[in-house]
């Protein structure tokens, strides 16, 4: 059977993808369709998150989507000599690239993507895309409530900032809707600085429109008229993709005066970070949009109330933006009716490093690091045993075999001194020193360090010296103790000392390497020893 | 990278004079001017500093504090390639240290600086976001994953042959 109108071919433009070589490879397709006169219709989708698979192309069929991967030039005449453009075609279906059809794919029927719904299906810059599969209806319903009906909903939904902190996002949003002011502010953090994380950036390039739907609908709740995306500047494709897409949101009046018809006005500019992580911080950020270093504010008072250039303003991470939509579209009971205990709804987990299968796994919590890293993940990359686990980022701690059991939960994460932040997942395989490991949360907290407390400044210098010393006298037993002693000491000090959580939280990373790991230090592995000041904290609270 | 460091300091002047003019107004605007001044010249030339101050209402060192605070501002001009190479966790776990070594090793320089020929710079970048293709490397502004001694060849064969 002869299809009238051309196939559809889908090559991703995100840029991970891209990083693989999908340009070359829809470029390769357009090239060879040409060559051999078939008219194709290249879509420029976003990813599906199955990295380890990119560039993975896929074909329309009236079955659903057929994907190949990873397709790289050089597999593209065999693909065409197989006939993959053609329904039912038997070559095609053998060709050693078939993966069948990419619904029915384990690793993604077993996610539960709420947030992720679109990407990787879409066409992350086409409105019409995006209005076809459910785009802005949330906004539509929105549109028909009082600011304080969205904002119990999304109180309702249980979600909670994505961005690392946990903190219930309608809470927020009522302390702004409480304030009055002429003026408020909408700021979308997308600063993105942990390691291992790429969510946000996800949803940036892949289905932008969901996040300017969550931020208008933010704007509309607590009546803010005008927000800002604070975009790193390492994202050059981020920056493109969402400029791209407020341009057709306001040409189609989604965004701008009078939205949809109704009395509300929501503006949005994209800013360019320069490149600082501490600039993730809520309120260095603001520092930073306003111009200035970026150096963490004292709180009192909260952003919520005195925030971007003094006006109350929400802060919040992509994620949590992007997940407004569904919770206006579903109901705030269909997105709370996911998750365990206090974490409601779902995480958007990365996985990354020493991975077989890396990429991105929308899951209710209550998965397990277990199933992640091996279900989902394979194993590592290397084929060598899995040995720790950094989850959160740079500031979370070294996870060993012993708590891979752990349900990815907030409250379980804190029992074990450990922390889920963005939700990235980064392995390290069985040749990782750890004690290098340590050394370089030291190190990051020194080049990162807003310089305004003096643990974080000074101690995370000195941390690297002393992880050196110890290093150097494993066979000195007197000295080495007194190390030993010395960072336990700077992590209490940091911990304690620090305004924010670049200070406060680098002794995570460093103690649960010694606490774990104890071996790579010259230590006897010891169990969870914690911070002496948070015991006492805890006995006396 | 459209740098234009042999320009004389006159035409920079006016180009700075025209950023300036563009972003005067815009609430919070030391930053996306800062970036329009380097995408345009290639770093922030101390000569900008002056007209810069006077025209948000900053004191010049007010100024230089926000040039130096930020990773991502240069204060001198760089080779023809910028050439970012990741260092955080999720690459070091491929072995992204072994990588950015043989990587200096190569191009004879060390983080913060250009081969004579002027034809790149090496820097350090803590996350590219490509972390599921770890070892990640950007060179001008363009992404890489899954990088090896080979394809870093290669790119840098490439880049130098433009
Ligand atoms: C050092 C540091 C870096 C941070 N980096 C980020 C970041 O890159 N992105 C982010 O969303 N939140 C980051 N945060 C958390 C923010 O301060 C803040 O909690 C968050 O933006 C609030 O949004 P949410 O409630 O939606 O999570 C960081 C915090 C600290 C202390
Ligand atoms: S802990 Fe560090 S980064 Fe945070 S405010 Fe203090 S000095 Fe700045």
């Amino acid at each position: 059977m002869i299809k009238s109108y051309p196939i559809k071919i889908f090559v991703p433009r995100d840029s991970s993808a891209l990083s693989l070589g999908a340009d070359r490879t829809a470029k390769a397709i357009q090239a060879e369709a040409d060559k051999r006169g078939i008219t194709i219709e290249l879509i420029r989708n976003g990813s599906r998150g199955l990295f380890w698979l990119e560039p993975l192309v896929e074909v329309a069929t009236d079955e659903g989507r057929v994907a190949y991967a990873p397709v790289q030039p050089k597999d593209v005449a065999s693909l065409f000599d197989a006939d993959f453009l053609k329904p039912d075609s038997k070559t095609a279906a053998a060709h050693k690239l078939n993966l069948g059809l990419t619904e029915e794919l384990t690793w993604l029927k077993q996610q539960q993507r709420l947030t992720f719904a679109r990407v990787g299906v879409t066409d992350p810059v086409s409105l019409d895309d995006y209005l076809a599969h459910d785009g802005y209806k949330g906004l539509q319903n929105a549109l028909r409530m009082t600011g304080a009906e969205i904002v119990k909903s999304v109180t309702d939904s249980g979600l909670r900032g994505r961005g690392g902190a946990a903190f219930p996002t309608g809470i927020k949003w009522n302390t702004v809707l409480g304030c009055q002011s002429e003026q408020k502010y909408i700021v979308c953090n997308a600063d993105e600085g942990d390691s291992g994380t790429y969510s946000d950036r996800m949803i940036m390039e892949d289905d932008p429109f969901v996040l300017i739907e969550g931020m208008t609908i933010a704007g509309i709740a607590v009546g803010a008229n005008m927000g800002y995306i604070y975009l790193r500047s390492e994202y050059p494709y981020a920056l493109k993709t969402l400029n791209e897409a407020i341009l057709k949101a306001e040409q189609a009046g989604y965004l701008g005066d009078k939205i949809c018809d109704s009395n509300h006005t929501f503006k949005l500019e994209v800013r360019r970070a320069a490149g600082a992580y501490i600039c993730g911080e809520e309120t260095s950020l603001l520092e930073s949009l306003e111009g200035r270093r970026g150096q963490v504010r004292f709180k009192p008072p909260l952003p919520a109330i005195e925030g971007l250039f003094g006006k109350p303003t929400v802060v919040n991470n992509v994620i949590s933006l992007a997940t407004i939509p569904i919770i206006l579209d579903k109901g705030a009971q269909f997105y709370a009716d996911y998750g365990m205990g206090r974490s409601r709804g779902t995480l958007p987990i990365q996985l990354a490093g020493n991975i077989k299968q890396t990429g991105l796994v929308e899951l209710a919590f209550g998965a397990t690091l277990r199933e992640l890293l091996y279900d989902f993940g394979g194993g590592s990359a290397t084929g060598r045993a899995i040995r720790a686990v950094q989850v959160g980022g740079p500031l979370g701690a070294y996870l060993p075999e012993s708590q891979f059991d752990t349900p990815l939960d907030y409250e379980e994460f804190s029992k074990i001194w450990a922390v889920l932040g963005h939700g990235g997942i980064v392995a390290f395989d069985d040749t990782v020193d750890m004690s290098k490991m340590a050394r370089y949360a030291f190190e990051f907290c020194a080049i990162e360090s807003c310089g305004k407390c003096t643990p974080c400044r000074i101690g995370s210098t000195r941390g690297v010296e002393v992880i050196d010393r110890i290093i150097a006298n494993k066979s000195n037993a007197k000295e080495h103790a007194k190390q030993v002693q010395l960072v336990r000491d700077l992590s209490d000090t940091m911990f304690d000392g620090s305004l924010c959580a670049l200070g406060g939280m680098t002794p995570y990373p460093v103690l649960s390497a010694m606490n774990h790991f104890g071996e790579d230090f010259g230590l006897e592995a010891k169990g969870l020893e914690t911070f002496k000041s948070a015991q006492i904290k805890q006995v006396a609270a | 990278m459209t740098a234009l460091t042999k320009e004389n300091s006159s035409q920079i002047a006016a180009r700075i004079s025209f950023h300036l003019a563009t972003h005067k107004t815009m609430p919070g605007a030391l930053l996306p001017l800062l970036h329009a001044i380097q995408g345009d010249i290639g770093y922030i030339p101390e000569d900008a500093y002056l007209p810069i101050s006077k025209a948000l209402a900053l004191s010049v060192a007010e100024v230089h504090g926000v040039v130096t605070f930020y990773h991502h501002f240069r204060r001198h001009p760089a080779g023809k390639h910028i050439l970012q190479i990741c260092c955080a966790e999720s690459c070091q776990a491929m072995g992204g240290e072994k990588l950015a070594t043989h990587i200096k090793q190569t191009l004879g320089i060390d983080y913060h600086e250009t081969t004579k020929d002027g034809a790149v710079t090496l820097e350090p970048v803590y996350c590219l976001g490509n972390c599921a293709c770890s070892p990640a490397v950007m060179l001008d502004e363009v992404v890489y994953g899954r990088m090896d001694a080979t394809k870093m060849a290669e790119l840098i064969s490439e880049a130098r042959a433009v």
